[in-house]
């Protein structure tokens, strides 16, 4: 039995798991079935590898060993992070896996470089390795720039003067140095490294100017790149399994993101190019003729909840950070004791990935079927009495609707401001997380609940199970 | 033409690659935005496949070039990183979306 025959089947196999794993991810009920379905492929993929390697050569129980080693370890360290991470920093734990992808590809680049450069007839497979260097490079800087990003270390775009020109400029520079060792035929080491580091520099500079809000989109887009450097190892080895399993993360990832860029209604070379969140273009404009603002206790908000026959809550990042997840979900049951309808109104966006609020809540036991996508729930605002916004801000700006100078222009929100009453919770008036100020807050129908979400919704709690 | 000869050796990849491409966009077609962070996440663990290319690199890495070794080792750390943090973070993820009817 040929034992090259037995790795093909197998890479065969792992590619089918992969796209039958995909396909089932894209269904709520066969979701984690998916996963497992391609985690399996993977583990076949990875055994398969090790067990049956191509060629003749003899392989010495020290790199077995290494191998081995370097499995247990990433296992241990990568099933930890992720069984410890709370919900909430999710999207940061995905931008640091994504990261750590495109290093694994650019740590290939580099060892290959040497076993291919400055030989006859190995130009194109140099170029191949090339580009797999500077996108896992690209990748795995921006990925951690993103994870600073959502992990809040780093939470201020940052723009050099006409950074877009700097960051095209330096994007060509990277691929035609890297075309220039590809096609030069001499090995140049130091060249080599060299694009190395410009690839690194770029994907920080790619990053960084970046608005927070559209970090989503980015590690979307970063998660494709990684796909596309991992397909471009599968070109250069001729293996099967890493092309398949590269490129179809790198085109399911780059639909997914225009998927995204969608839901926010900006097409992506704004979010590539395009200025958002940064302070400059949503100055103040005129604050005097905007009205006041109007507080509410928390008895007064319990008192309008009780008595109303429909709520709908309006959940957003501030729910997440404060950990309210659960006390949101108790508050759902007793209003619901009571007779009052609740449902909440998901943003695509809320949160900091598209779906990150399901499944937050999905966390904390809410029915599935009481989260609303929002084209189903915006015609029920004007049926509703009371909507209560906890920790969202952009997604009910009704600057997107009637200000077309505003950065979220263009952007469907939720239509919060045709229901009777709304109750705002915030920590404070800061503007969110686009750094734009919002005009629903001046509305008269609306009252501003101040506090920590989880301490705000425990008082109401509180507040509504001594009331009768 | 090198070009051509080299696209001509490499024609089934050339198939795999447009094809995949297909089958990539095809599959996200039509997913709910409440199973975007879910898939992207998936997606993630997917491309951790480039830890087998890591263990190429070092299956065929000479036991004595200690550099590759090391950064051969560094890369498969990083690549079962990707791997296993991807698919338990995905899993966790799906684990909240049990039914609690049935």
């Amino acid at each position: 039995m040929n034992t090259e025959y037995i790795l093909a089947i197998i890479y065969l196999v792992a590619s089918v798991t992969f796209v039958v794993g995909l396909k089932m991810l894209s269904h709520p009920d066969s979701a984690r079935k998916g996963n497992l379905v391609a985690a399996f492929g993977m583990f076949l993929a990875i055994a398969g590898t090790i067990m049956f390697p191509r060629g003749e050569k003899e392989i010495s129980g020290l790199i077995y060993a290494l191998i081995a080693g370097s499995i247990v370890i990433g296992t241990v360290v990568g099933w930890m992070t992720a069984q410890k991470v709370k919900m909430t920093k999710m999207p940061e734990l995905v931008s640091l896996f994504n990261g750590m992808g495109g290093a694994c590809a650019a740590a290939i680049s580099i060892i290959e470089y040497s076993h291919y450069a400055g030989k006859e007839n190995m130009e194109l497979s140099v170029a191949t390795i090339m580009a797999g260097l500077i996108i896992g490079t690209v990748s795995f800087s921006g990925s951690i720039i993103a994870f600073l990003k959502l992990n809040g270390t780093m939470n201020k775009p940052v723009r050099l003067p006409s950074y877009n020109i700097i960051n095209t400029i330096m994007m060509i520079a990277v691929f035609v140095l890297g075309a220039f060792i590809a096609l030069g035929g001499e090995k140049n080491a130091f060249l080599m490294y060299a694009t190395f580091a410009l690839a690194l520099i770029y994907g920080i500079m790619f990053v960084v100017p970046i608005g927070g809000a559209d970090m989503p989109v980015v590690i979307s887009l970063l998660n494709s790149f990684t796909g596309l450097a991992a397909a471009f190892g599968g070109f250069l080895y001729g293996n099967q399994v890493m092309l398949t399993g590269g490129i179809l993360v790198g085109s399911a990832g780059t639909l997914l993101t225009l998927v995204m860029c969608k839901a926010m209604n900006r097409p992506l070379q704004n979010v590539i190019f395009g200025a958002f969140g940064g302070g400059s273009a949503a100055g103040p404009k005129g604050d005097s003729d905007k009205g006041s603002i109007k507080d509410i206790s928390v008895s007064d908000s319990a008192v309008l909840m009780n008595y109303a026959k429909k709520v709908i809550i309006v959940p957003g990042y501030g729910l997440a950070v404060a950990q309210a997840q659960h006390v949101i979900h108790e508050l759902e049951n007793l209003l619901n004791e009571r007779g009052v309808e609740v449902k909440y109104a998901i943003h695509p966006v809320a949160g900091r990935m598209p779906g990150h609020m399901n499944v937050l809540l999905a966390e904390s036991n809410v029915d599935y079927s009481k989260l609303v996508e929002m084209e189903e729930i915006n015609p029920e605002f004007a049926t509703t009495d009371v909507v209560v916004v906890i920790g969202a801000n952009d997604v009910v700006n009704p600057a997107a609707k009637t200000d077309p100078s505003s950065p979220i222009y263009g952007m469907p929100i939720l239509d919060v401001e045709n229901a009777q009453h709304i109750i705002v919770n915030k920590r404070s008036m800061n503007a969110g997380y686009a750094g734009i100020d919002n005009d629903l807050f001046y509305n008269t129908k609306t009252s501003m609940l101040f506090g920590d979400a989880k301490k705000v919704l425990t008082e109401l709690v509180t507040e509504l199970k001594s009331m009768n | 033409m090198e070009i051509i000869n080299f696209i001509g050796s490499k024609i089934e990849m050339i198939y795999i690659v447009i094809l995949s491409v297909f089958v990539g966009v095809e599959l996200i077609g039509k997913v709910p935005s409440v199973l975007h962070t879910p898939l992207m996440s998936g997606a993630n663990a997917i491309h951790g496949v480039v830890i087998v290319g890591a263990i190429i690199v070092m299956l065929n890495t000479d036991p004595d070039n200690y550099t590759s070794l090391v950064l051969g080792s560094v890369a498969v750390i990083l690549g079962t990183l990707n791997v296993v943090g991807g698919f338990v973070v995905t899993d966790r993820m799906l684990e909240m979306f049990k039914r609690k009817k049935r």
